[in-house]
């Protein structure tokens, strides 16, 4: 299985070094020639605005999209907002899943946090009950979703932080920056 | 289930997202702007770019917190802003302000010339810079959540931060061939905490996010710090002191995600403009060098 991370910029290397762990070839996306033979696609945390202005002037939007209409995309955090359709303000985003997202909705750095959740889709890839450690840094929220769209999973406090659209993932947290690798094995899963 | 703020792992994780990104000086919301619209991942928010505080002399503070409340309103991205050496009720302010991330910088006058920061106090994280492995691990021993290897600051001379990025890397491929009962007394050569250097021999590199500062003032000597082996690259005066500023920093972006790609790099280093002047290193006073100041 070969999967792609988009190495535009943020922390593309620890999706790489996950999915390899879990035995998927990885390749780093920069350019539209390197989505070539891929199954998969992770887009990283790291910043919207920056990942969104070099997809632009790499000539990477329409080749990401058509990309994604065929094969599974994951976004992390940044990941998740380029993937949206709607992220409250202008700015370069793939507008495939049909989530509303609202950057840093938590404030700044220091409202980051760490939280263990219940994240039931997780059982299809492992019996352990043990709940999901995530973390959040400066971390998107997902206002809102469209009626194709199935949330995954939620803080306590009913609002939304993981969803799915068909092929398409999104989490506002980084699966990547913990050793849990069931969120990556769900995603592979996904792969036909 | 509660959620908890403040941990390393939220400090040292902010840091992974600014990888295989550019953090620019910037000293008014208009450049803080063009920094984000060219695809900055953070600004570092500042009173004068290192340049200007060579130029003028004088003693080096913290910035006015209007400015950087400012240069917070204007932008999305991370914002940075500097303390002096050991002045942590500097770093409670910029705390208090709520910035993202404070450099505890030796471009500002030392206000400690013996110790630094207790950055493990702290909710925000902290970045620190560094000319070798040992001094690395001593900040990181203190809290810092991110490094920087030392340039000179405001000369656009990038060799300083060479020197640095190699001396750090170099060190940690000798430590990976050390066998174990030799490494205490590389730690104690070092001057290194011996924990953080069996962790760094684990993972083969250095615990946290690693960027390089200090001289870079093209797309080149990003991409050559990049290939040296650094996770991303602070600019400072090497933008806002060129020519033509906003192009600059375009390019200076695409250098560090397409750093192994000479083609690409071939094309965005064209027609940028007069680069910042810059000061070769071995011009200036060893009194007025400041990558040597941090202990």
């Amino acid at each position: 299985m070969k999967i792609g991370v988009l190495a535009l910029q943020g922390d593309f290397i620890e999706h790489q070094k996950i999915m390899e762990g879990l035995g998927a070839k990885v390749s780093q996306v920069r350019l539209p020639s390197d989505l070539d033979s891929l199954q998969g696609l992770v887009i990283p945390g790291g910043e919207s605005t920056t990942i969104g202005k070099l997809a632009v002037d790499f000539d990477l939007m329409e080749p990401l999209r058509s990309f994604a209409r065929e094969h599974p995309v994951w976004g992390t955090c940044a990941g998740s907002i380029f993937l949206s359709k709607d992220a409250s303000r202008h700015q370069p985003l793939l507008g495939l899943m049909d989530i509303k997202v609202e950057r840093n909705a938590f404030g700044r750095q220091v409202d980051s946090f760490e939280i263990n959740l219940d994240i039931p889709c997780l059982k299809k890839v492992s019996d352990e009950n043990a709940p999901f450690h995530a973390v959040f840094i400066r971390a998107p929220l997902i206002e809102s979703v469209g009626k194709d769209v199935q949330v995954l999973a939620s803080l306590p406090d009913g609002r939304i932080i993981a969803a799915q659209e068909d092929h398409w993932l999104a989490t506002s947290f980084h699966p990547e920056l913990t050793g849990d690798t069931r969120f990556h094995r769900y995603f592979l899963e996904m792969i036909p | 289930m509660t959620a908890e703020t403040g941990s390393f792992t939220v400090k040292k994780g902010l840091a992974q997202m600014l990888k295989g990104g550019v953090i620019m000086d910037v000293v008014t919301p208009e450049h803080a702007r063009i920094a984000e619209d060219a695809g900055a991942a953070a600004v570092m928010a500042l009173e004068r770019v290192p340049a200007d505080i060579r130029a003028e002399g004088g003693v080096a503070r913290m910035s006015d917190p209007e400015l950087i409340l400012k240069i917070m309103d204007s932008v999305t991205i991370p914002v940075m802003a500097k303390a002096r050496i050991g002045h942590f009720v500097e770093a409670q302010i910029l705390e208090a302000l709520g910035v993202d991330y404070v450099d505890e910088s030796e471009v500002l006058t030392p206000a400690d010339e013996e110790h630094h920061i207790y950055k493990h106090d702290f909710k925000i994280p902290f970045v620190c810079g560094a000319r070798n492995l040992g001094e690395a691990l001593r900040r990181i021993g203190e809290g810092a959540a991110m490094i920087r290897t030392k340039g000179e600051a405001g000369t656009g001379d990038v060799v300083e931060a060479v020197r640095h990025a190699r001396t750090v890397m170099g060190q940690i491929r000798q430590l990976l061939n050390l066998p174990d009962e030799e490494i205490m007394a590389f730690a104690k050569e070092l001057g290194a905490p011996y924990e953080l250097v069996l962790e760094t021999k684990k993972l083969g590199r250095l615990p946290v996010v690693n960027f390089a500062a200090g001289g870079i003032a093209t797309p080149a000597d990003a991409a050559l710090m990049m290939q040296l082996g650094v996770d991303g690259v602070f600019v400072g005066s090497g933008i806002f002191k060129s020519g033509d500023p906003a192009k600059r920093a375009d390019a200076i972006v695409k250098a560090v995600t397409h750093y192994n790609d000479p083609k690409v790099l071939a094309e965005i280093s064209r027609n940028l403009g007069e680069p910042m002047v810059g000061r070769q290193i071995n011009s200036i006073p060893e009194s007025e060098l400041i990558a040597g100041r941090g202990w």
